[in-house]
């Protein structure tokens, strides 16, 4: 009955998503296949020259990629263990809880950029006010201007601004879980961390996995942060793969290039989060 | 303590002037400073008289974010409509892939699309341009809707449609007179997400916009990069972040509904 309607429902949103996505997909693999930079613009065709170099002779790719890998592993990882601690915190009944429910949304809610600027202020290696309280212990530590100090301040960002969004997918599990298993597990006279072993972590298990798997999936697009806070300094200490295209891209303008790697990200991206789903499933599913 | 600490600090110090910034770091007014209105002030000053443009930026991040949400949240309810009640079939292709496709959109990394859109735009003339910003806003946020959409209307359940078209309804009126109706609840948490998005995203407004259209985070951004006057900055910075507050207080109240709950799976 509704054969022909249907598709007026559906074909308007998919036909916008595809016009305006199939270009750009298209063009980049065709753009991957030139050499179009800024001294000789246009679509020549050099075959699979690009891929070759990127494959041969460009280190700094996979090792923004190596880095970005561990930068979204960890912070995924952090953000699951804050925001599920939290998520339990509130979810009981406590005082204020209305209140923390949104104290703990509000980061999510702001412009990532903005509050690393912010940031970037608070971790100020002599007028910030991270160092000057360290100052008390004679610590004086290069947070934006040290290899490493650099990455975890990335990571304090990254996990400050994020774990919200796990908080509240977290959250929003745990108010739909039923509560059947928590009356059979408190007539077994299970305690609290017993019930959260076999019950609570068991039932959230889908949600877990679906929340990590949003996050990682944002998380492997890392570069505002990285931007803002160091440029992907000092060096290359905080380059990651998005940020190293977009250096290629469009400070260089090596188009050709750029679209080979960016290509290249794409597939990597799409083979190891389907790998990744299907260990998490395997992994916190048993069965 | 860590999620406020960075307001705090911001709120502190967009009372400061150029000494007590340069001084060294500084918390409480009166105490440690003399607080001065200097960053405040400049934000409604024009950038002729040594203000900061941020008012222009702030409207247009507004109207961007606002007409993207608009037609991502409109196609996007309507094609999550049809996924939840028809079934459709192309060969191999199901229900289940068509929703996967919209999802999946989110995987792809912004820089991936920036190049062939940066250069896309400029073969079209809206490099700069709002219609070309709302263009691509609208890809990044439909999928969001789709997926908030679908999720909800499985939930809202068939028989009030069929019911209406017993009525005698058409298929568009059962969906814009009863379907639609029961579900302002999705529409708003979908709204929401759409909006977060869209006014917190930096990376194409930065790409693909220069002078005449700036929006906000890049606006904010640019002052990071000049003499880096922390006042304004943070004054900025929280002006820009005060809208979306209103919204956590929201999302917080749709949250203990119980309307979010299913939106994973």
């Amino acid at each position: 009955m509704n054969f022909k309607h249907k598709y007026l429902f559906l074909f308007p949103g998919l036909l916008v998503l595809i016009g305006i996505l199939i270009f750009p997909v298209g063009f980049t693999v065709r753009l991957s296949m030139s050499s179009w930079d800024s001294f000789f613009p246009g679509l020549d065709y050099v075959g699979l020259e690009n891929y070759f170099r990127l494959f041969q002779d460009d280190s700094r790719f996979w090792e923004a990629f190596g880095r970005l890998s561990f930068l979204s592993v960890t912070t995924v990882t952090l953000q699951y263990v804050l925001g599920f601690a939290l998520a339990l915190m509130v979810w009981k009944d406590i005082a204020f809880k209305r209140f923390f429910r949104v104290l703990f949304l509000i980061p999510m809610m702001t412009t990532p950029v903005i509050m690393t600027v912010i940031w970037k202020t608070f971790f100020h290696e002599s007028l910030g006010p991270v160092n000057d309280f360290l100052n008390i212990f004679g610590w004086n530590p290069l947070w934006l201007s040290s290899e490493i100090l650099s990455k975890v301040t990335v990571i304090i960002v990254e996990v400050w601004q994020w774990t919200p969004f796990m908080f509240l997918l977290l959250l929003a599990g745990l108010l739909s879980l039923p509560k059947e298993p928590y009356l059979a597990a408190s007539i077994d006279g299970a305690g609290p961390y017993r019930t959260f072993i076999y019950v609570t972590f068991p039932l959230m298990a889908p949600i877990s996995i679906g929340a990590i798997i949003i996050r990682l999936i944002e998380a492997s697009k890392i570069m505002d942060t990285v931007y803002v806070l160091t440029s992907g300094g000092p060096g290359t200490a905080t380059e990651t793969s998005s940020f190293y295209i977009f250096i290629k891209g469009l400070r260089e303008f090596q188009f050709g290039y750029s679209a080979a790697l960016s290509f290249t990200y794409l597939i990597i991206m799409i083979i190891s989060l389907t790998i990744i789903a299907k260990v998490l499933v395997r992994l916190m599913i048993r069965e | 303590m860590f999620v406020v600490a960075p307001f705090l600090w911001a709120l502190s110090t967009s009372f400061k002037d150029f000494n007590s910034v340069t001084g060294g770091a500084t918390y409480i007014p009166w105490v440690d400073f003399e607080p001065s209105l200097e960053g405040w002030r400049v934000l409604l000053r024009s950038p002729a008289q040594g203000g900061v443009n941020i008012v222009e930026p702030y409207f247009n991040s507004i109207a961007v974010t606002c007409s993207a949400s608009f037609i991502s949240i409109f196609l996007g309810t309507l094609a999550a409509y049809a996924l939840s009640r028809f079934t459709f079939k192309a060969g191999f292709i199901k229900n289940s892939d068509i929703t996967f496709f919209f999802i999946s959109q989110r995987i792809m990394p912004p820089i991936v699309l920036s190049i062939p859109f940066f250069i896309m735009l400029g073969k079209l003339g809206l490099l700069d341009s709002m219609v070309g910003l709302v263009m691509v806003y609208v890809v990044l946020l439909m999928p969001i809707a789709v997926w908030i959409m679908v999720d909800f209307f499985n939930k809202v359940p068939r028989e009030i449609d069929e019911t209406a078209l017993i009525d005698g309804c058409n298929p568009y009126q059962a969906f814009y007179k009863v379907v639609l109706p029961n579900s302002v609840p999705g529409l708003i948490v979908a709204g929401m997400f759409c909006m977060i998005f869209g006014w917190t995203d930096f990376f194409f407004a930065f790409i693909l916009t220069f002078t005449e259209v700036q929006l906000l985070p890049v606006a904010i951004v640019a002052l990071n990069s000049s003499i880096t006057p922390w006042w304004s900055l943070s004054a900025s910075a929280l002006v820009s972040v005060a809208p979306l507050i209103v919204v956590a207080f929201i999302v917080e109240r749709y949250l203990s509904k119980g309307n979010l709950s299913g939106a994973l799976k």
